[in-house]
């Protein structure tokens, strides 16, 4: 029981404290704050699937998607929306709601997609099982690029209203708790058995293609969520959001805080997101304790060479797959 | 635009995605490593062409496959070998080739910049010859050959030499070769050299057609020929070859023959056929039927 508080608690306490430091800062590192807590919440919903079931999946951008789209489009005004895609579906076009219920919406159709998805996909596994992800972005992103009546297509849409850090930090640290509760639930523990070894968990009895199919189904919900969250922190929606940069950004915070764990989801996002600003802010001089100026572009390989030598002298990541706990075993 | 036209072009592109198949299938196969930074060894020999574009030609291909080679053995050097070591998980095995493939398009954007650079280098070959009042490209042709002569090339280094035998042995069963003798750096270290030699090939062929170098040029290069791969069948060499120039010849043909109002979903669709072939057979289109059976080691 209290190892199960310190396991949750730590990420949650991280999160909260990552949201109540945003109100110190700037408006322009404010966005950077809210990014962060934005891309805590589709990592864990990343993690929910390959962190469990141990197969790497690169369509989950896609329920990102398609939180963003219905998120977004569902929240802006009837006449602007009227006035900037004609060709929007009816339903699209005339509803208008908050952003709270945009959200809901958001995780149920990402949930849905994931399903419908899951439902062929999840026979496969292995590098089958990621092309095929991975085709299902190519889709994905395909049609919402050139389809007028799901959303602006190639152009940007503004006007999408902005949530406050405290709607996007409270999502997101109920995503982290969905993705808890979803580990330690007998489900969640099957899944991992199959991770473990898929041939021992078959002969016990346990459904490979079902529990993936479950984990797939929650993850693709808290991926819709996500992208609820993404559109309502950026204000807008624009082509190519959500293709191949953002799925190798999570997938890489994933793996650089530790695969196997939810722990290491969060520190990952976090971490990732952290440096990332720093290093945006010491493009153009930053004070810590001396005057630091890095040449531009800088930003990108520092990242990259951070990522890449955390991944090959940790390969199981910062957090070695392990939970929060004061003890090391 | 003609039929003969569409047919020799599909065909030369195919031959091109044919060869970054046998580079990525041929690593696979020796380490169980998809290396996605493969797309990263053509972008650099890319940018040697574009400096050297002034040179006499055979020195500047000369300099591209020794950049690209050394680049290539780097990044085993560097990245995949401390990875092996550990014995990390494929995942982590795969993410950390993301990383690379990161960090070296960061690199390069930083080295030379957003705006791309002209390779010049062998651009005569875009000038075409007729044959029944068809007009061909010389590079359609050009690469099309070169492309079978790498092919033939590799299959007879893989076949006929010592080299090749450990490789293949490698490729069977890494841990049983390493027991009867086989060098694991060195056969390693080999198959990336032969990688590297293919990703130059495919640089010079390239950027013929394509003579803007830019920092992610070769993402979609990777990403094509690596669907092209898994769907043809990953275990074996000319399978993984005979995917790669399926997709680089269905690309081909309906780029050629489509307007740009028709391929606005030809992406969904190609992809959608990608998860069709997968879900029928997953070990690829052109592995040999067999019960695949769980392996308890």
């Amino acid at each position: 029981m209290r190892r199960g508080v310190a396991e949750l608690g730590a990420p949650i306490l991280l999160v909260i404290a990552t949201a109540a430091i945003t109100g110190a800062f700037s408006q322009a590192h404010q966005l950077e704050f809210k990014n962060a807590l934005v891309m805590t919440a589709i990592v864990v919903a990343l993690y929910v699937f390959t962190g469990n079931s141990g197969v790497i999946s690169f369509g989950h951008v896609s329920f990102v998607a398609v939180g963003i789209y219905l998120g977004g489009i569902l929240t802006v005004d009837p006449e602007t929306k009227t006035f900037t895609m004609p060709g929007l579906f009816p339903f699209l076009r005339h509803t208008h709601i908050g952003i709270v219920p945009s959200l809901v919406l958001a995780a149920l159709a990402g949930g849905l997609y994931g399903l419908a998805v899951g439902l062929p996909l999840m026979r496969l596994s292995g590098l089958p099982a990621g092309i095929a992800t991975f085709a299902v972005l190519g889709i994905t992103a395909d049609v919402l690029y050139y389809w007028q009546k799901v959303g602006p297509t190639a152009q940007t849409l503004s006007d999408v209203p902005e949530a406050g850090r405290w709607t996007l930090g409270i999502a997101t640290i109920i995503a982290i708790a969905a993705a808890y509760a979803y580990q330690r639930s007998r489900f969640g523990r099957m899944l991992r058995a199959t991770r473990e070894d898929p041939a021992a968990a078959g002969a016990s009895g346990i459904s490979v293609y079902r529990q993936r199919l479950i984990a797939f189904t929650l993850s693709g919900a808290l991926a819709g969520l996500a992208g609820g969250l993404y559109v309502h922190q950026l204000g807008l929606i624009a082509p190519d959001l959500t293709y191949l940069d953002l799925t190798f950004v999570t997938l890489a915070m994933l793996v650089f805080g530790g695969v196997a764990s939810l722990w290491g989801a969060v520190l990952g996002a976090l971490a990732i997101s952290a440096l990332n600003s720093f290093l945006g802010d010491a493009e153009n001089t930053v004070h810590i304790g001396f005057r630091l100026t890095l040449p531009a572009g800088t930003r990108l390989v520092t990242i990259g060479a951070v990522m890449a030598l955390v991944i090959i002298l940790r390969p199981s990541g910062l957090t070695g797959g392990r939970e929060f706990g004061w003890r090391r075993p | 635009m003609n039929w003969g036209q569409a047919i020799a072009d599909a065909i030369s592109l195919g031959a091109l995605y044919g060869l970054v198949a046998v580079g990525i299938g041929l690593v696979f196969g020796v380490m169980r490593l998809i290396n996605f930074a493969y797309g990263e060894l053509i972008t650099a020999g890319a940018y040697v062409l574009a400096y050297t574009s002034g040179w006499p030609a055979p020195l500047a291909i000369l300099m591209c496959v020794a950049a690209v080679v050394a680049l290539a053995l780097a990044q085993e050097r560097i990245a995949f070998r401390p990875l092996r070591r550990m014995g990390a998980s494929p995942a982590a095995m795969l993410v950390a080739t993301f990383a690379v493939s990161f960090l070296l398009q960061a690199i390069y954007l930083l080295a030379f910049g957003t705006r791309g650079q002209i390779v010049g280098t062998l651009g005569r070959l875009n000038r075409a010859f007729t044959i029944d009042g068809v007009d061909i490209r010389w590079i359609a042709l050009v690469a099309t050959l070169t492309g079978a002569v790498l092919l033939l090339g590799t299959g007879a280094l893989l076949n006929r030499t010592t080299m090749g035998l450990h490789v293949r042995a490698a490729a069977q069963d890494f841990r049983t070769a390493r027991i009867l003798g086989v060098r694991a750096n060195r056969v390693i270290g080999f198959s990336f050299v032969v990688a590297g030699v293919l990703a130059a090939a495919v640089s010079v062929l390239y950027t013929v057609s394509n003579p803007l170098v830019q920092p992610q040029m070769g993402v979609p290069i990777t990403i094509f020929a690596l669907v092209g791969v898994v769907v043809g069948g990953l275990e074996r060499l000319w399978s993984a070859a005979l995917g790669g120039f399926a997709v680089g010849f269905v690309y081909g043909m309906f780029g050629d023959l489509l307007s740009s109002q028709q391929t606005v979903y030809l992406p969904a669709v190609v992809y959608g056929s990608v998860i069709l072939v997968l879900l029928v057979r997953p070990a690829g289109l052109f592995a040999p039927f067999r019960a695949r059976q769980v392996e308890r080691v």
